[in-house]
């Protein structure tokens, strides 16, 4: 067996390429479009994730607007709701995400991925930004769903293109959440556990399900610390044209999802080992 | 020559456990490789050190004259690494699979079809492309995995026991597809595995691992030529280094046992 001649590095090879934002940025289309790709093969994950939503919509939410118990003012509470419901939706797809991480981890995916030219922060904004646009699939839905159920939804571009922007947000938040306690816990059974015991929590200690005003006091504490609580906001502002803070509804999530980055990147050399 | 890898002085604990203890090793350039030893060798550690996966807190390791541990964006991008476990995204067809990592790799646009063309081609998936990977059987995976590592045209393939868990047919079938890629591109490849026969047919040199030490490296013929027995194998040479053999030799890290079980489910 004779070696022949070393091989002749590919131009895109240079190892003294630097990673600048254009990398960084193709990086994230890469992650985003490989989401979009398997969802294109499977499309029926959509349709069992969409089901819970379009209960909460439909049962709960037709219900307790004929009820008429929970005072929304001027605003159906139907159409109080589905905001709610969109958020919830985009929150359940991407709090599980560390389990698909975790497998990633057992399958060796995650190690083969590190081991390309992408800075940690790069792969985890791009796995973040995927959940985003699984979450965007399943808003769709949502959305349509509420048009058919009656909701007075805007249908002004810019409000929708910011209806996009705040669920990817969200979604890309809470799953860099999702991947860093994947990274504590590296179980997917404990994985499993934590997902439950939080994503509760956080929907009913929100402004999803019912005002601000009319949860106890220790609750409207949790709610002004609680993220979803901005993304609620911000989608009731936008869909609903309703009085909201946008601007701090945007700089929490924004500054929520960069610190969610940057403690899923720390930990995410954890997983690969 | 040209050296590809060089490790120096490598030491990893995992805890109390040393997987590797102060291990040297020297890859030349265009050389078939085989880092050899039976499961909880090092040969993983010393991959995942190489690759930059673990940091490397006593030891020296350059790739091609880069420091891994101060370079790990350009010693990646020199690096084809194929895992131990069967780790192609079955819900992507081949193409996409293979696609994914050109892009990631940064294939221009303008190559890239061709680049994710021709290394499906090149390991016998061209019929398959369009298909998902989880209608591949093992064997299929594997190449596609070796697809994968071979679209950005690395100048090192790195193999983690690339024949875990195949039957001897598709071992065989993947072993070819080495030794083709070597002969048509050149690259190096750096190989671990535990059936020490397989690897003496097409590694140039192979490195004896055990108990996070190197024992012995050479040639397979002068490795088993030294030792002056008759139908000696390298595994006979293995037991001669280390007082033991590679099929006594302990399962194991838990770990490793664990992905080798789940890639052997996954194979069915």
């Amino acid at each position: 067996m004779s070696a022949p001649a070393a091989v002749r590095p590919a131009a895109w090879a240079d190892p003294d390429r630097p990673i600048g934002p254009r990398i960084l940025a193709s990086r994230v289309w890469t992650m985003c479009l490989v989401e979009l790709q398997k969802i294109s093969h499977d499309r029926s994950e959509l349709i069992t994730r969409a089901i819970q939503p379009c209960l909460w919509l439909l049962v709960f939410g037709v219900t307790f607007n004929r009820l008429g118990v929970i005072p929304t003012g001027d605003v159906p509470y139907l159409d109080f709701l589905a905001p709610g419901i969109l958020a919830q939706s985009a929150l359940v797809v991407s709090i599980f995400y560390g389990i698909q991480v975790i497998w990633e981890r057992e399958a060796g995916v995650l190690a083969k991925l590190m081991v390309t030219p992408t800075p940690r922060a790069a792969l985890v904004t791009g796995k973040a930004f995927a959940a985003g646009v699984r979450a965007l699939v399943q808003a769709i839905v949502i959305l349509i769903l509420a048009t058919v159920l009656g909701v007075d939804l805007t249908w002004n571009p810019l409000r929708l293109l910011g209806v996009l922007v705040v669920v990817v947000l969200g979604a890309a938040m809470f799953c860099c959440v999702s991947i860093t306690i994947a990274g504590l816990v590296l179980s997917r059974d404990r994985m499993m556990g934590i997902g439950q015991a939080i994503m509760m929590p956080l929907f009913f200690a929100s402004n999803a399900l019912y005002p601000v005003a009319v949860m106890p006091t220790w609750l409207q504490v949790i709610n002004h610390v609680n993220p979803l609580s901005y993304e609620v906001e911000a989608l009731r502002g936008l869909l609903l044209g309703v009085h909201a803070r946008l601007l701090l509804d945007f700089g929490v999530l924004v500054g929520a999802t960069a610190i969610a980055i940057a403690a899923a990147s720390s930990l995410l050399a954890r997983l690969s080992r | 020559m040209e050296i590809s890898v060089e490790v120096r002085g490598l030491r990893y604990s995992f805890g109390e456990t040393v997987a590797v203890d102060g291990a040297d090793l020297t890859v030349h350039s265009g050389e078939i490789f085989g880092l050899l030893g039976p499961n909880g060798a090092g040969k993983t550690t010393m991959i995942r050190a190489i690759t930059a996966l673990l940091p490397v807190p006593y030891g020296v390791i350059s790739v091609f004259g880069h420091d891994v541990a101060r370079s790990r964006m350009a010693v990646r991008r020199m690096i084809g690494y194929v895992p131990q476990q069967l780790s192609a995204e079955g819900a992507l067809t081949g193409t996409e699979n293979v696609a994914l990592f050109a892009r990631l790799f940064d294939v221009p646009r303008s190559v890239r079809r061709a680049q994710v063309t021709d290394a499906l081609s090149m390991m016998g998936l061209a019929d398959a492309k369009d298909r998902l990977a989880k209608t591949y059987s093992g064997g299929m995976i594997r190449r596609l995995e070796l697809a994968q590592a071979l679209v950005s045209a690395p100048r090192l393939l790195i193999l983690d026991e690339p024949t875990i868990g195949l039957d001897p047919v598709a071992r065989a079938g993947v072993w070819e597809r080495i030794d083709a890629i070597r002969a048509r591109t050149g690259m190096t490849v750096l190989v671990t595995t535990h059936y020490l026969e397989e690897a003496s047919g097409s590694c140039d040199r192979v490195a004896l691992m055990h108990r996070g030490r190197i024992r012995a490296v050479g040639t397979p013929s002068s490795l088993v030529a030294d030792l002056n027995q008759p139908d000696a194998t390298l595994d006979d040479v293995f037991r001669a280094y280390t007082g033991d053999s590679v099929a006594a030799e302990s399962e194991g890290e838990m770990r490793n046992v664990r992905a080798s079980r789940r890639t052997a489910r996954r194979l069915g």
